[in-house]
């Protein structure tokens, strides 16, 4: 007894220690660190990019293809209704896999396993337009990833992964995205990290891009080795935002500088 | 397969030091009085404070108008070398985190305990012996 109670009291102080989450009430897209030029870019969806892959996405949404001769609206019939909502899901369990899938996993295991097609490669132009037409299905939709108790070890991963210091430049996602969120990294908002619009067009990358993507570029920034495309550390990490960013809504294809 | 690759990266990285030839320090206090090599050029190390890849102005401001970019999470540099002595300032650019160890100031001269380090950065310093004493050599120059 006295020992789980010294464990907890530690385990308290620890968390403590490594920097204060972000509450409810507090939380941000990156959207509001935005200058109003982007901003308006983004809400016109005539002037927003993303929404090129959008369109793309609708029609591959119609496309039958694989073994099963199936398109995805044979068996969804209309995005509009039957995937609305889905992204603030996302990353959800498989219990096939016994682990987290995110969206853009979860739209591969329907090429694989319905339509018998081979999966499409991450950042491909056919992957990220599928998964911005599904994810654009939730725009305005309040994030509620995370409720599943079975991802439970899968969120302590991910938090322990955002915790954890790294790389040549020795510092932890927590860093600035939990104590600096407010303040500039060079010409840089450094802002709450909130994954609100992925798939998302970054102007720096001149494409759309996966919120996978975009912690790779955040792990290279701080010079450690960034995870491989797929890998579960970097689904632990997107499911951690995800249940970290609850409540905030949707809002794919977002821009971001 | 890493063998060759490494060996790419460091040619193409002259000035980075590898891990075996950390140059050893003495600390006194809070400071290391002993330049770790030759005595430094403070023009250069002004060169080298605001090039983006030695990081400092990531975090940092200070007289730099020609700098567009700037950060704000750090204190501006302006006055660095009336706040703190020269061995002060070497110690805080070599291994800040053994002044304060919830620093986010990377510790510029130091290869171990760290994780996941990159592969074209394992195993080096982030600044080499003859870039600290550069930028310490500007810094001490910084008066209020
Ligand atoms: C042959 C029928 C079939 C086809 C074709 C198909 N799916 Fe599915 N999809 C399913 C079924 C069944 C599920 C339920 C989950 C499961 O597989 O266990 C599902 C689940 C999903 C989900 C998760 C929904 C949720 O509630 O979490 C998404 C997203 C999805 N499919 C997207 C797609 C996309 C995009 C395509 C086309 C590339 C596609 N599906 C093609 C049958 C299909
Ligand atoms: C040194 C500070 C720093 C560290 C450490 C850092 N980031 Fe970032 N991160 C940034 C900055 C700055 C941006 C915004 C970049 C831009 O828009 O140009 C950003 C953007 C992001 C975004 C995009 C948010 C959005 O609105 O689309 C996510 C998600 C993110 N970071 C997650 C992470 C994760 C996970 C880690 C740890 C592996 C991490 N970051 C480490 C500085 C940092
Ligand atoms: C990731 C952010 C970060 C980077 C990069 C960084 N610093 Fe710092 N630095 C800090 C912080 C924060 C402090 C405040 C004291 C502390 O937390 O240790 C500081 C303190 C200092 C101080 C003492 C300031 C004073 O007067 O109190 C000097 C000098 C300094 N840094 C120089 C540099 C130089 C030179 C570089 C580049 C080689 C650099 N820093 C890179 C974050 C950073």
């Amino acid at each position: 007894m006295r020992l789980a109670g010294i464990i907890l009291v530690s385990a308290l102080l620890t968390a403590d220690a490594i920097g204060a989450e972000i509450p409810p009430a507090e939380r941000r897209s990156g959207t509001s660190f935005m200058t109003p030029d982007t901003k308006a870019m983004q809400d016109d969806d005539t002037a927003n990019p993303g929404m090129l892959w959008v369109l793309d996405g609708e029609k591959l949404w119609a496309r039958k293809i694989g073994a099963a001769d199936k398109a995805c609206t044979d068996c969804h019939n209309d995005a509009r209704t039957s995937m609305k909502g889905i992204a603030a899901h996302y990353p959800a369990f498989d219990k096939t896999l016994g682990r987290p899938v995110d969206l853009q996993g979860r739209i591969n295991l329907c090429r694989v396993n319905q339509q018998r097609a081979t999966p499409l490669a991450y950042e491909s132009r056919e992957l990220l337009a599928l998964t911005a037409f599904v994810a654009q299905q939730s725009r305005g939709v309040a994030i509620e990833t995370g409720s599943d108790p079975q991802l439970a070890p899968f969120i302590a991963n991910g938090r322990e992964l955002f915790m954890q210091r790294q790389g040549q430049l020795n510092l932890g996602c927590t860093n600035c995205h939990d104590d600096n969120w407010d303040k500039r990294l060079a010409g840089s908002a450094i802002t709450q990290a909130h994954p609100t619009g992925y798939p998302l067009y970054r102007l720096e990358w001149q494409s759309l891009g996966s919120l996978q993507r975009r912690l790779r570029a955040c792990m290279s920034g701080i010079r450690a080795q960034a995870y491989d495309f797929g890998a579960p550390e970097l689904v632990e990490l997107e499911l951690y935002l995800m249940s970290r960013a609850k409540g905030v809504p949707l809002e794919a294809p977002a821009i971001r500088p | 397969m890493s063998g060759p690759i490494l060996a790419g990266v460091l040619l193409a990285l002259p000035g980075f030091a590898a891990a075996d030839e950390l140059r050893r320090y003495a600390v006194v206090g809070d400071a290391i009085p002993e330049p770790l090599t030759a005595r430094g050029d403070a023009t250069r190390g002004r060169a080298l404070v605001v090039e983006r890849t030695s990081t400092c102005i990531l975090c940092h401001n200070g007289p730099f108008p020609e700098q567009k970019f700037q950060g704000d999470l750090a204190p501006n540099l302006a006055g660095s070398g009336s706040r703190w002595s020269e061995g002060q300032l070497r110690l805080r650019l070599v291994d800040a985190s053994s002044l304060n160890d919830a620093t986010i100031m990377p510790s510029y001269y130091r290869v171990d305990h760290l994780m996941r380090v990159g592969p074209a950065w394992r195993g080096k310093p982030i600044l080499s012996a003859e870039q600290i004493e550069d930028i310490v050599a500007y810094l001490v120059t910084l008066r209020e």
